[in-house]
């Protein structure tokens, strides 16, 4: 009860506090600011935690990148800015990092932020005790003892990091590269109070235990339902902060996330599937669409246990022609999403979508084509191709699917049965190569087209149709060491048209509804990795 | 979902007191009696209805129920509504599918779920019912008390389980739901058979040194058909539901192939975008079917129970 | 009667033995594991997950763990999906929840179940008693996936009455969709059931005597045929009770109440066995202990029970 009495004292005063403060105008660009400056928004489901070093979902990340600071952030534009680090260098090798820390940096219990945290944040990140889901992200770090510390052949104090100082913290490579500095932005890097841990083992994340040196503290965490994080007075660049609190609803239900929307529950919140059209004719202010480093695709099982008729090119072809992918896009999803010919995003850094084999064609000529081939390879209304198509059982993946299926059929002939499966089961099939064609989709983890195209060479373990191509591994290998690699990308993409090992569907658009108030969504972000401290809501 | 039990135990109570001997007069006087209950007479009649329209219906469809209309993909608000013109009778789903078609197709794939789960229910119900009571002793208390066991074990919850293992194949689902439906028979059929054992012409079938299955299956089963009949009816409804609540969650059947669940939450979820039809129709058949068979298996458990209220 | 609950307790044990042991063979047949995930984790990763959470032992010694753990520290596990949460954590969050929204509708749906069914059953054939069953049969044939958009619909969209979910803590304004979806459907079974056992007993031998000796009609109907009007109620009442704690799932996703519904659901989907383990037993229990103090209240009210 005094808790609570605590909590709202604090709120109450928290708002005068923000009316006296910021029923003002925003320092930069001048707008005046709404007195309430409450964020809420919308998660479809519980984050997996919100332990820095534990956290592997998108939604538990958007918590983490408010709570706690890593050495460098991003802008709107996903362009590195500096973090708990202030400056960054490297030697001429790339192989060996320095970061200095800002000095002002705190903890929301007053301690400074040191070096020394974030060695023991990397230390535990690779410690097998942890046991972090993403510990291989510090192994393709190519942190020193990485990989031999995950394995427990080192112990951890091993790994390639250290504390120079207080202020300086250094780490040192097992090869050369040059993008290492953006890799620190990702959440398994943030830095974790030892001390707290130490004292509360896995309890230290709950509201009452936790420490963190981020702009915002959690202040309550209710699973499936919300987590609220308040204001970091300690935060060093508090002053900057508009938003007072953000509060996460968990609604598993798209359509009740609207509605929730629409009663002024949320400030940002979800678009169903195919309602963005009529949306945005009802709301143009607030219904948000813009394109995502995400691609979906259909993968061919190549590997043995596939059919056969899947080892013919021309079948391959044939069902990737027959695909009217501006009807799925404009009619099925109509949401901005991009109908897709290679595998790579546009949208994806340094790679200018290239022109392919069948990207050129109208929809008629494809078509032509697709049963031109399909006659060649001895298929046809009268000996008709059948086999299952599997997916992850989710509305949009059954329109999808449907649409591809009745595609097929009075294309070419095809007996395409769709059979959707739940999650895991779906994984577990794919991965175990017990299927036919299946639904795949990539989110890149970083904006380059080598996060994309890695997923089709041979000792990739995410290739579950199992293509192998000499030509692609070579190109893909000979890209990490060019400074330019949009040629080979090129290439790639061509030889993919080529052997059609995926059916590209299309590209992603990240899409929802967002209050008009509410300013400073990064949209050019192609990760969209946001942080609660860059927004604010200006006055109606 | 609710049976009611007591009524069920007293129809057994009757039955055993009138016996099987006396079969023909009280099958007869059965007839009557629910041929005088109105309710459940219009209900047979619906459901008959339904039942052609699921089996004469698509020879006026104009589509089949997995044809996309290329033509209104993009527009289904105001192009997918119900209409002659378009040969969208029931007007269509979100993917221009046809829904008079989807509707017709969900109907027989409910309904046959609803059987099937119920028939594998009374199946293994009865079997275990009559062996626990016609051997009786320590056979039957252990079989009893194993029972008593499965039936405090939350049924929703092993059906989630059971779904995510056999996700994949509804029917394999549906004899899994079957298999953990079958408890309640499986009381009524034991106290039944406990009194019909004690009759003179299973005696003489004792007597005659005829095998104990044997008796089972000739002399005991075919006299436990009329309770059997009624649980019967009363559990195909509590099936549809299941399966309607397995679609709302979206492991119930493969599409293009639907269900009355599965159309149904479909329309729920999309009920607020002016597509409202996609909604009513199955919900229509689903609430009108239900409604029937509810009142057909309440009409012949009156009919079955001399007790006239 | 002492006699026979301690009978009734000797068997509850074995029953939650049982009960493990099917949920648990169950859950580890299903395919794919509780780490199992798009990017499939490295072999070494997931070598040192599995160890941490004791996954890398045989099957049969991670069941003997687990419900030693339960009984010697009555320690239910660290959940596999929400990795900074113990079992114990979240079932002390979801439950209250869930007890709080399934009491509330359990009390509506007695309540009004059984006054429905009396005022059905004493105005028989009359357009009020239409009414009553028409309404019962319809509550009792709408999936309460249909009701609560409809609720919310109405309520949140249209009206602008209450919040369209969340809980903070069961204010009474998120309470009341939650409750209403949940019960509907239990309030109609309980009509039905009522009205039709009200009429057996009105055309009982005792009630017409009663009539006969020109007792007033509220004075038969409360005093006389209520109370075994009721038995078969209260027989209906345990399944009803463990219906809506389990009824939960979809209330739980419709209006983000945070129950342990939409906990078991994501457990199962997520194969998040510790968790699924744990909710199944504290159900498990709960449908035990209801229908023994069911059966307890039974007895107490039909006095030709004897045990």
């Amino acid at each position: 009860m005094k808790k609570i009495l605590t909590l709202i004292s604090a709120c109450v005063f928290g708002s005068f506090l923000s009316t006296s403060l910021y029923a003002a105008n925003h320092p930069v660009t001048g707008e005046k600011l709404s007195a309430d400056q409450t964020f809420t928004y919308w998660h479809g489901d519980e984050h997996s935690s919100q332990d820095p070093q534990i956290v592997e979902d998108t939604y538990g990340a958007n918590i983490v990148r408010d709570l706690f600071e890593g050495l460098l952030s991003q802008d709107a534009e996903g362009n590195l800015v500096p973090g708990v680090a202030e400056s960054w260098s490297a030697n001429d090798a790339k192989d060996v990092y320095t970061f200095n820390l800002r000095k002002n940096a705190k903890w929301s219990n007053g301690d400074p932020v040191t070096a020394y945290d974030f060695v023991y944040g990397w230390q535990r990140a690779v410690d097998p005790a942890t046991a972090s889901p993403y510990s291989w992200y510090m192994d393709i770090m190519s942190i020193k003892n990485g990989g031999e510390a995950i394995n427990g052949d080192v112990p951890p104090s091993e790994l390639g990091v250290k504390a120079i100082d207080d202020y300086t913290f250094q780490v040192e490579l097992t090869a050369s590269l040059p993008y290492f500095a953006s890799m620190t932005t990702h959440g398994t890097t943030f830095p974790t109070h030892q001390a707290t841990i130490e004292k509360y083992g896995s309890d230290w994340t709950k509201p009452e235990n936790i420490v963190s040196n981020g702009a915002y503290v959690l202040t309550e965490h209710v699973l499936n339902e919300r987590v609220v994080r308040e204001r970091n007075p300690l935060y060093w660049n508090n002053a900057d902060t508009i938003i007072e609190k953000v509060v996460t609803l968990v609604i598993p239900d798209e359509s009740t996330g609207l509605i929730r929307y629409l009663a002024g529950e949320l400030d940002q919140g979800p678009v169903p599937p195919g309602q963005f059209k009529k949306l945005k004719a009802e709301y143009p202010d607030q219904a948000t669409s813009f394109p995502r480093l995400c691609n979906y695709y259909y993968t061919f099982n190549l590997s043995d246990s596939g059919i056969e008729a899947f080892q013919d090119v021309r079948v391959r072809k044939a069902m990737s022609y027959a695909i009217d992918r501006n009807v799925i896009t404009e009619d099925i999803l109509q949401a901005g999403q991009i109908p897709a010919y290679t595998f790579t995003p546009g949208a994806t850094a340094g790679f200018d979508t290239p022109s392919v084999a069948f990207s050129k064609m109208t929809q008629a000529e494809r078509d032509a084509k697709a049963v031109e081939l399909m006659d060649a390879a001895g298929y046809g209304k009268d000996n008709p191709l059948s086999f299952t198509m599997v997916y992850n059982t989710s509305e949009g993946h059954k329109q999808i699917a449907t649409v591809m299926s009745q595609m097929w059929k009075q294309k070419l002939g095809i007996n395409a049965t769709m059979e959707n499966m739940e999650w895991k089961t779906f994984l577990d099939v794919r991965g175990k190569q017990d299927f036919e064609i299946a639904r795949g989709a990539w989110c890149g983890d970083y904006n380059e087209a080598s996060t994309f195209l890695d997923l089709l060479t041979t000792p990739s373990g995410y290739n579950d149709g199992k293509f192998s191509n000499a030509a692609v591994d070579q190109l893909m290998s000979e890209a990490k060491t060019l400074a330019d690699a949009s040629s080979n990308y090129t290439t790639i993409e061509r030889i993919l048209a080529a052997e059609m090992p995926v059916i590209p569907i299309y590209h992603y658009a990240g899409v929802f509804m967002l209050n008009p108030q509410l300013k400073g969504w990064p949209y050019d972000n192609v990760e969209q990795n946001w942080y609660s401290r860059n927004f604010y809501k200006v006055a109606e | 979902m609710i049976i009611n039990k007591k009524n069920i135990e007293d129809l057994s109570k009757n039955f055993s007191e009138s016996g099987g001997i006396k079969g023909r007069s009280l099958w007869y006087d059965a007839r009557t009696r629910f041929l005088k209950n109105k309710a459940a007479v219009t209900s047979l009649i619906i459901l008959s209805i339904i039942l052609l329209f699921a089996f004469l219906g698509p020879l006026f469809a104009q589509w089949s129920n997995e044809e996309i209309d290329w033509t209104i993909l993009g527009d289904i608000s105001t192009l997918g509504m119900p209409s002659f013109n378009t040969g969208h009778f029931f007007g269509t789903d979100e993917l221009g599918r046809d829904l008079y078609s989807r509707v017709i197709q969900g109907t027989k794939i409910s309904l046959m779920v609803g059987v099937v789960g119920a028939l594998i229910a009374v199946f293994v119900g009865t079997l275990y019912g009559a062996i626990a009571g016609y051997f009786g002793g320590r056979i039957d208390t252990i079989m009893m008390r194993i029972v008593d066991i499965l039936m405090s074990i939350p049924y929703m919850f092993v059906l989630i389980l059971l779904l995510v293992i056999f996700g994949r194949s509804i029917f394999m689902l549906f004899v899994g739901i079957g298999l953990i439906s079958w408890l309640d028979m499986s009381r009524i059929v034991r106290g039944q058979t406990l009194s019909i054992k004690k009759k003179e012409f299973i005696e003489a079938a004792v007597a005659t040194g005829v095998g104990n299955f044997t008796i089972i299956l000739r002399h005991i089963i075919p006299n436990l058909l009329g309770v059997v009949a009624v649980y019967a009816t009363l559990l195909v409804p509590g099936m549809i539901l299941t399966e309607s609540f397995i679609s709302f969650l979206g492991l119930g059947i493969q599409e293009p192939n639907t269900s009355w669940g599965a159309l149904i939450s479909e329309g729920a979820k999309t009920m607020r975008y002016g597509t409202l039809w996609q909604l009513l129709f199955p919900l229509f058949f689903f609430v009108v079917s239900l409604f029937s068979l509810f009142f057909i298996g309440d009409g012949l458990r009156d009919a079955l129970d001399p007790k006239d209220r | 009667m002492i006699i026979y609950i301690l009978k009734r307790l000797s068997v509850a044990l074995p029953t939650i033995l049982i009960l493990i042991i099917i949920s648990f063979l169950l859950m580890h047949s299903a395919p794919g594991g509780p780490f199992t995930s798009e990017k499939p984790l490295p072999e070494q990763v997931l070598k040192n997950i599995n160890a941490k959470y004791g996954l890398d032992q045989p099957i049969y010694n991670q069941m003997f763990n687990y419900v030693w753990g339960i009984i010697t520290e009555f320690d239910f596990g660290p959940s596999f999906r929400y990795k900074d949460r113990t079992v114990n954590d979240i079932i002390a969050q979801g439950f209250p929840v869930t007890l709080k929204y399934g009491t509330w509708s359990f009390i509506l749906a007695v309540l009004f179940g059984t006054s429905l069914g009396i005022i059905a059953a004493i105005r028989q054939n009359t357009f009020l008693d239409y009414l009553a069953v028409g309404f019962s049969i319809s509550a009792q044939v709408l999936p309460n996936f249909v009701m609560a958009p409809i609720l919310v619909l109405i309520f949140t969209l249209y009206l602008g009455w209450l919040p369209g979910g969340g809980w903070e803590g069961g204010q009474i304004q998120f309470v009341i969709m939650p409750v209403i979806a949940l019960s509907t459907s239990y309030l109609a079974s309980i009509a039905r059931l009522t009205r039709s056992s009200m009429l057996e007993v009105l055309n009982s031998n005792f009630i017409r005597t009663a009539k006969a000796k020109g007792l007033p009609q509220y004075k038969i109907v409360f005093y006389h045929a209520l109370k075994p009007t009721l038995l078969p109620v209260i027989s209906y009442l345990g399944p009803a009770f463990v219906g809506m704690i389990t009824g939960s799932v979809v209330i739980d996703m419709y209006f983000s109440t945070g129950g342990i519904g939409v906990l078991f659901v994501n457990g199962a989907l997520n194969r998040d066995y510790s968790t699924i383990m744990g909710i199944t037993i504290l159900v498990g229990c709960l449908t035990i202990t209801f229908n023994l103090l069911v059966d307890i209240l039974y007895a107490w009210i039909d006095p030709k029970i004897r045990y």
